[in-house]
Parts: structure tokens; sequence; C-alpha cells
């Protein structure tokens, strides 16, 4: 066991755990973030996606000792305002789609989409391809997923 | 509006002073079919009645409506409420929604499955709410003095019109719950709707966009121990012996334990290795040695499975389910005649969110938590197999992250009661992608034998014969000769009018494999069956494929769903270097048409230009849920055409992952337009009635194109 200062979501946490856990279970089950989902465990669906420093990583492939001091940033911390009802941009486009159905790869979605907007405000349909290809949605939400991606970056245009 | 005389009436109940100053509603369904008389709340408990609350409103005007069915995507979270504020008058924005645990002498079947919950539960919830509306009036109405016929609801309030005098529902539920509900509610008619019908967005959005909506897997209890299990990979092999000393020397685990679980008529074994955590629970069953016992049952391969549903079709007549006519001799005198054998595979349901369940049991109490589709289910199955009466067992319904009929199964919920039992603790047991993918239940792999002839352009005779699995006889004591009715699901009735010989039966192929519902079950494998025949029998018979079907579907109904395809796809209008292909289902009364458009790209492969839905479920409450049922419908039968399946080897299943159990992507989702009929039919099923047609529609469409056709399961789009 060894001991870990990691700053997720702009707070500074140390937790305790063996170097090679995955980050996202030191999420899950010592900070109690569980927005951040398990679905495969060798990063083929995308759904523990989270930001290492603005850049989307799979977090049940990263040890929690390769971490150091990048900022880490979870589903639960992107909200600009929430308690007074704002939401993050792209966050608000999955509402006014109504993207989600069961909702559990969602989080690891919009992770993968606030990423790219980040680099590429305004991407066509083959760069919200490409940049989404490795989250799966058993529910097939992909088509909403396009629009939302779409309507985000327009009003983040704006 | 219209005046409903209140059929159940006598099944509804009135729960008054309930927390000493609440209006709550529900209604009580009496066992043996005995009907309830209207009672007061006091009379209930003296009766020892316990009441389910199906609609709650406090002195503050807050109104708490219970979801009695799971939230596994489907919008039950949505529906259910949005059914109830129309007729309640109340905002959708200002209502609380709770989850029922399970108990289905409260509910009434609360098993989320065969897309039964608005369709087996809207007419009884329209008559609550309206029953609610009307006392809550009479209660204004009093105290305003003046005739109830003056006075009308609206948005949480009952306003005196000529007056304009209002008072909010809070003010008035002490009043109401101290009258007797009336014996018939108006009902307003479907033009006059203002919440229903209406593409609301659903409350639970939000919460899964921000990490709040709790899953399964989110639930935490204080004390609580994570156990993953290294179950026998041959479904009914039995732990020989193992040997845990590696496992031990990992920090936090803290116990290896052996665990069966119920699954049908026998037994899933495995070891469990529990920690205080989850990583150290993994870590320590990667060195956990376990040797199995494999005796006594047949370790079967794909090859093998195949070659015996195949050689059933050849060999045996199979159990008759449905006959007209004499099907031989039709057969022989009709003008053409053409013979197919398709294959559909063995599925995994593969929902994103791996199973996982959460028990606590202490002191010969056991309560569960999880992304459960019958919570009323486990409560019975549970009581057995823990051997508790079941007051005793509380059944908690947690967002599930998708359910497609495999959480409707009570194995994993078995299994975590089991270890919560023997290590004195709570225990969440989380299921690996592995295990989710390669442990079943799975759709049963299905062989299909049609025949049939053509005289005159019109169907002379028809017939199917099946070969697979049958779900109903996994369970102890099923009876095996007697046919149970799955081998005509997804086939149109009109057909059946239409068709003067035809002949359907079924031979059940009897194997260690475990099989269970896969989303609309029989139909996602029937309807490629019957649809892609009726393609070829129209090819016979030198007609288009959309006029072929439309001669046959006589019904009113029918015609409407088949002109609107025509006209929303351009059937009409299509072009020489486009393939158009079309398939019509009815799975859990609804009927889906759906129109798939492909062509060749530059580099000769095939894509998919688009696909057309036409969805006609009857009455319907959220036009916008029934889309995105509709496209996640196509999406997921795009992936068992196109994408994935489950193979054996050696009596194991083969594929793991998502490496080779591969999933429909972004990449991979085409266009889609779905359209709703509008019509007066009873309510039929959302979830699932759209997914049979898609892959029909799609391989009708390729061989449009390329004059290919598929006739097993899954494909290549790469390598037609």
């Amino acid at each position: 066991m060894a001991s870990f200062t990691i700053n997720v979501n702009n707070q500074v946490s140390t937790v305790t755990a063996e170097p090679d856990t995955p980050l996202l279970w030191v999420l899950r089950d010592e900070l109690d973030l569980t927005g951040t989902k398990f679905g495969c465990g060798i990063a083929l669906c995308g759904t523990c996606t989270v930001h290492l420093d603005g850049n989307p990583v799979r977090s049940c492939i990263t040890p929690i000792s390769s971490v150091g001091n990048k900022k880490i940033t979870t589903i639960e911390g992107i909200a600009s305002d929430e308690a007074n009802g704002k939401f993050h941009a792209v966050q608000q486009a999955w509402i006014d789609e109504n993207v989600p159905q069961c909702g559990f790869c969602q989080g690891g979605q919009i992770m993968s989409a606030i990423a790219l907007l980040d680099k590429n405000p305004n991407p066509s349909d083959s760069d919200i391809d490409t940049a989404m290809e490795g989250n799966i949605c058993r529910c097939g939400t992909y088509e909403r997923i396009r629009k939302a991606i779409k309507r985000a970056a327009k009003a983040e245009t704006k | 509006m219209e005046t409903q005389k209140n059929i159940s009436r006598r099944n509804f109940i009135k729960l008054s002073g309930m927390t000493g100053a609440a209006l709550t509603l529900g209604f009580y369904l009496p066992a043996s079919g005995k009907d309830a008389e209207v009672m007061t709340m006091e009379e209930a408990n003296s009766l020892g009645i316990d009441m389910n609350a199906w609609i709650s409103i406090d002195t503050t005007g807050k109104v708490t409506i219970t979801n009695h069915r799971s939230e596994m995507g489907q919008g039950s979270w949505q529906s259910v409420p949005q059914i109830i504020a129309e007729e309640l008058e109340v905002d959708m924005n200002k209502i609380n929604i709770i989850f029922a645990q399970g108990n289905n002498a409260k509910y009434g079947s609360q098993i989320t499955g065969g897309s039964s919950t608005v369709r087996g539960t809207y007419k009884k919830l329209l008559n609550l709410s309206a029953t609610a509306r009307e006392m809550l009036i009479e209660a204004a109405s009093k105290k305003f003095g003046v005739p109830k016929a003056e006075c009308h609801a609206e948005d949480g309030q009952v306003i005196h019109t000529p007056s304009g005098k209002k008072l909010h529902y809070g003010e008035l539920v002490k009043d109401a719950s101290a009258l007797t509900p009336p014996k018939s509610v108006k009902l307003k008619l479907p033009a006059e709707y203002k919440i229903l019908r209406k593409p609301l967005p659903r409350q639970d959005t939000p919460l899964k966009t921000n990490g709040t909506a709790i899953f399964g897997m989110d639930k935490k209890l204080p004390g609580m121990l994570y156990a993953v299990v290294e179950r026998n990979p041959r479904f009914q092999g039995k732990v020989k012996s193992f040997d845990d000393t590696e496992t031990k020397k990992i920090p936090g685990v803290k116990h290896v334990i052996p665990v069966k679980m119920s699954v049908f008529a026998t037994f899933r074994e495995g070891v469990a290795v529990v920690a205080d955590n989850l990583w150290a629970a993994m870590q320590g069953r990667k060195v956990l040695k376990v040797e199995w016992d494999d005796t006594g049952f047949e370790h079967l391969s794909t090859t093998q499975l195949y070659t015996r549903m195949k050689d059933d079709l050849k060999t045996k007549e199979g159990l008759s389910f449905r006959t007209k006519g004499n099907f031989n001799a039709a057969v022989e005198k009709a003008e053409k005649k053409i013979e197919a054998v398709y294959e559909t595979p063995y599925e995994s349901h593969s929902c994103m969110e791996p199973l996982n369940c959460t028990a606590h049991y202490q002191e010969d109490k056991l309560e569960i938590w999880g992304p459960i589709q019958g919570p009323d289910w486990v409560q019975d199955f549970l009581s057995q197999l823990m051997d508790l009466p079941k007051e005793k067992i509380i059944v908690n319904m947690t967002f599930l992250g998708g359910g497609l009929g495999r959480k409707a199964f009570m194995d994993y919920p078995h299994e975590a009661a089991v270890l919560s039992k023997e290590v004195k603790a709570p225990v969440q047991v989380v299921w690996t992608r592995e295990d989710d993918t390669t442990q079943g239940p799975f759709r049963p792999g299905m062989v299909y034998h049609c025949s049939g002839g053509v005289s005159g352009g019109r169907i002379a005779a028809f017939q199917t014969k099946v070969a697979g699995q049958d779900m109903d006889h996994q369970w102890p004591g099923a009876q095996k000769d007697a046919y149970l009715g799955s081998t005509t699901e997804g086939f149109l009735e009109p057909y059946f009018d239409g068709i003067s010989h035809y002949s359907f039966s079924d031979i059940p192929l009897d194997v260690p494999i475990p099989v269970m519902w896969w989303r609309s079950v029989y139909a996602s494998t029937n309807g490629f069956a019957f649809e892609s025949f009726i393609d070829e029998l129209s090819v016979e018979a030198g007609k288009d494929p959309l006029d072929f079907r439309r001669q046959h579907l006589g019904e009113e109904r029918y015609q409407i769903l088949i002109d609107k395809l025509e006209e929303v796809s351009g059937w009409k209008s299509r072009k020489k270097n486009e393939g158009y292909g079309v398939a019509i289902t009815e799975c859990f009364s609804s009927i889906v048409g759906e129109v798939v458009k492909v062509s060749k790209k530059t580099d000769g492969k095939i894509k998919i230009d688009k696909v057309w839905a036409v969805m006609d479920c009857g009455w319907y409450v959220n036009p916008d849920i029934i889309r995105a049922q509709v496209e996640g419908s196509i999406i997921m039968a795009l992936g068992a055409a196109t994408k994935h399946a489950t193979h054996f080897q050696d009596g194991k299943a083969v594929e793991k992952n998502f490496d080779t159990y591969k999933m429909p992507r972004i990449t991979d989702s085409p266009e889609m337009e779905v359209h709703i009929i509008d019509n007066d039919e009873k309510a039929g099923g959302v979830g699932e009635p759209g997914l049979p047609p898609f892959t029909p529609a799609l391989t009708n469409a390729i061989f449009d194109l390329t004059g290919k056709r598929i006739r097993v399961l899954p494909f290549n789009l790469e390598e037609v």
C-alpha cells in the first residue's frame, strides 16, 4: 500500500492504495465519485473516461501511481454552476437532445465529447466519429450524441 | 370529455391520513380475484391490508408518484408519471418520482418485460389519477360552498371557474382524504391531452448527465464488502477443489468461499473472493486456483449445436402449433415452390452495466439493492431459496444500466444473498465484463426451415419449422412435450387470414446452455426468418415486396402502416443503384414496419444509407421516448445482425469482452427516421417492437441491390 495525493475536480485528496490500482476504483470506492463507471476493464468501451489535464483517458487501465500531479476531472466536476441549474454546455446539449436512455455510458460519452470540443470547437461528422468511436452505447443513442455535439459546438461558439 | 364507467373502481381503495394529513391513493389487488370494496385507511388497517401508495399529495402540495417498474433506459421513470400527471392535473416538473420496492401483492406484476409497463397499467393509472383529481375538486367545492360543476383542476390547484378563487392541492388533501372515492370518473379524450402524447423531456436525463443517477454498482453501505466470483465456465459444472493460498496473501482479501446460485433447474457453482475493496477482490481472483468437476453433462460446440438443430429439422416433425388447411397438398399444387433455411446465433445481452447486486442479510431478514427488472420475482424467488417469509425480504430497485431481459433473471441476487449470509456483512457482488459475456443466460440460437408456394401472385402455402432451445423448458418440472407458443411470435396476424394453408411447428433443443429473454424475445429471431421468407416468396411471385405485403395484409391498420412506409421512404421513387428492403413484424401488441436503404461505397462495399421506421403502438405516452426506443432497437438489431455472436467450444462461451464480442459503435450508426401512427387502438409495447423488422429489412435491401440473399446471421457488411 502507498499513499497518493491527487487533484480531483480541483479538490486535493490523499488516498491509500496499491500502486497498480486503476484510477477508476480509487475514484469510485475511495472518493465515492461513482459517476465514472466500470464497463469492460480493458479500455474497450469508454464508460470510465475521465480527463487528465484535459485529455480523455480510460481510468480502468490508468494506475493511480501514473497520475502524479495531473489534474483529474470527472463527470461530477464539469458543470459550471450546477447549484444554480447551470450545466456544462455539453451536458445541456445532452439534455436538450434527450440523449440518455439507460444512461450508464453517458458520463464517459460526455467526457469524450468535451475533450473533442476543447480541441476542435467545430467538428465535422468524421471528426465526431473518430473522437467518439471508443465509447460504446448499448442503447444505441449515437445519432443523438452526434446531434448533441453539434448543438454544443454551436452554443459554445456563440 | 367522455364519461367512462369506472370498471376497476372496486379495486380502488383510498388511504387517508397516512401521515395524518396527506391524500394517498392506490388500489388494492386482492388475491384470488376477489373484489375489494372501497374503504378508508382505518378500515384497511383493521383488515390488515397492506396498500400500495401510487399517488401521494402532502399538505404543501408536493406530489409523489411511485414508479412500480424498473427504469433500464426504456423510460418508465417518465411514462408512469406522465400518465398520472395528465389526469391529476399537475406539472411534470413539480412531482417527485420514487421507485416501488418489490411486492406484487401491492403493485401487481412488476416484471419489466414484454414491453408491458404502459400497456399493462395505463387504464388503471388514468382512472386512479382522475379519481384523486375528482376528490380534490369535491373537497374544494365544499370549501368554496359552490357546486362541484363550477370547479376545475389545473396545475396542482382547484379553481372556482366563475370567480377565479383558487386552492392548491396541499390545502385540500385533508378534506379530500375524508371523502369516498367517486364511483366513476371522466377521462379526457386524446385530443384534450396537455401532457400525454407530448415529447416532454425525461425527468431522469439531468441525473444521467451529471453522474448522480444511482445504478446498482453505485450502491454503498457502511461496512460493505465487495465480491467477485470465479464461476465454472461450463454452466453446470461443480467446484471440485480450490487453492486460495496466493489469494489470501492479497491485502484486503477477507474470505474465499465456494458459492452456488440457482439457474433454472440447476446450479452455477463458483468460488467467491470477498475483500474490503473491489480491486483487491479482482486481484485475489486472478491468483485463485480452482479445479472443476465437469462430469454429467455435454460439453457442446457451436458446430455441434447447429448440426443437431439442422438434423432435427430434417428428421423430426416437432410439436405442431398452428395449422390451417393442408400445407403438403397445397404446396404440391402451387405454381412455384421454394424452401429456405435461416440461422440466427446465440447472443449475450451485454448490458453496459455488468451484472451486480448488493445484499445485506441480517438476523433472518434480507435487503437487496440492484439493477433488477423484476423486484417482485426476486422477492418470491429468494423467499423460497433463502427460506425466509416474503415480508422479511426487501428488494430495492436502482437505475439499471440496461436490462435487455437479462436482469429479469434472479441468479445474481441469489448469489449476493448467499454471500452476505455467509460472511455476515453487506456484500456487493460485481460481475466483470468477462463474467457477464460468458456466463449467460443467452439468447438461444435458432434454425428455421421455411417452405412455401405461390400461385397467381399470392402465397398458396406457408410452413415454418423452428429448431432451438425453448426458454420455458428449463424450469424444474417443465412440460417439454407441450408446445408453448413461441414459434409464431413476430408473425403478423392478418397473414393467418390471408393464407389458406399453413403449418407452424417447433422442435425444442435440450442442451445444458442457459437461455433467457433477449430484447423482443423470440420475435428477435423469428422476424428475420418470416420477413426474409415473405420477401423470397414475393420475388417468386414477381411482385414488388411492399405491394406483396399490402396484398396479404388486408386489415386497415396494416394498410395505413404500409402506405405511410411507402410515403416516408420514397419507396416508389427509388433509384437503380439503391437497394430498398422492407419488413413488418408484430411484437408485444405493436406493429412496426421498417424500410432500409443501402448502396455501394466507392470501394464496392455496402453501406446503410437510411432506416425509416413506422411504429403503430396504439395509445401512447411520449413520442420522443418512442422514437428513442425504436432508434435503440435498430442499433441493437444491427449489432446482432452484423457485429457479434456468442460461440461455444468444449462447452464454454468463446467471446469474453468487447474485443471479440464487438458492439455497434457511432461509426456504424445509420441515419434513422421514426414515424408514429396516431389511432384509437389499445396501447402496445414500445421498448422492444422496433427490433425484429430491422434485420430482415436490411438483408432484403441487400438482396434488392446485389441479388445476394443472406440467410445466416451474423454477417459482415464489409464482406457482402
